[in-house]
């Protein structure tokens, strides 16, 4: 199996956060809404750091 | 009505809330579907079963008991949360091949990840059984 580091990101970002969706919040609608953003979180956070990285090194 | 007895009599008993704990951990989800949230287990187990299944994929490697470096001795904690994936894994001699790629790596941390979120999972089971959680 091969996948792209941004096709990682995504699958990793997207289990990471239902998990924590489901076990951080008691009410389905703020699971969803604290998955929902640690999602975006990570995904931006990740896309942040890969700009800061490239700043660094250029 | 009955169902809030029947709950209150399960947080009580003292052995239900560590059979749901030991049944989280070693089956992803397994604690939340002993506690009838047939949809949050289901969730639970799909992202957990298919993190550790994309890491095997991507070749990543599963640590064995050691003593070595401390972050090897971390990561084999990891993966002893995946419960029976791992040792699954173990006993078909999966993910043992030396890491040589990125995604490779990527697998690694993906199954490590795995397991930190199954003790989680495990562990939110456990609070919703013994009532520390609401719901």
């Amino acid at each position: 199996m091969t996948i792209s580091h941004f096709g990682a990101v995504l699958l990793f970002s997207l289990f990471t956060s239902i998990v924590f969706g489901i076990t951080q919040r008691t009410e389905p609608r703020m699971m969803i809404r604290f998955g929902a953003f640690c999602f975006a979180l990570f995904v931006g956070g990740t896309i942040v750091a890969s700009w800061v990285m490239w700043l660094i090194k250029f | 009505m009955a169902t809030d007895v029947t709950a209150q009599t399960r947080a009580q008993s003292s052995t239900f809330p560590m059979m749901v704990l030991i049944a989280g951990w070693l089956v992803p989800g397994a604690g939340h579907l002993m506690l009838r949230k047939w949809i949050r287990g289901t969730l639970l187990m799909v992202s957990i079963v298919a993190m550790f299944c994309i890491g095997l994929a991507l070749k990543g490697k599963i640590y064995s008991p050691n003593t070595g470096d401390l972050l090897d001795i971390l990561n084999f904690a990891g993966d002893l949360g995946n419960g029976l994936l791992y040792i699954l894994a173990r006993i078909f001699d999966l993910g043992q091949v030396t890491v040589q790629v990125a995604t490779a790596d990527y697998g690694t941390k993906f199954m490590v990840v795995a397991g930190l979120l199954n003790i989680i999972s495990a562990v939110d089971a456990h609070s919703l059984a013994t009532g520390r959680k609401r719901s």
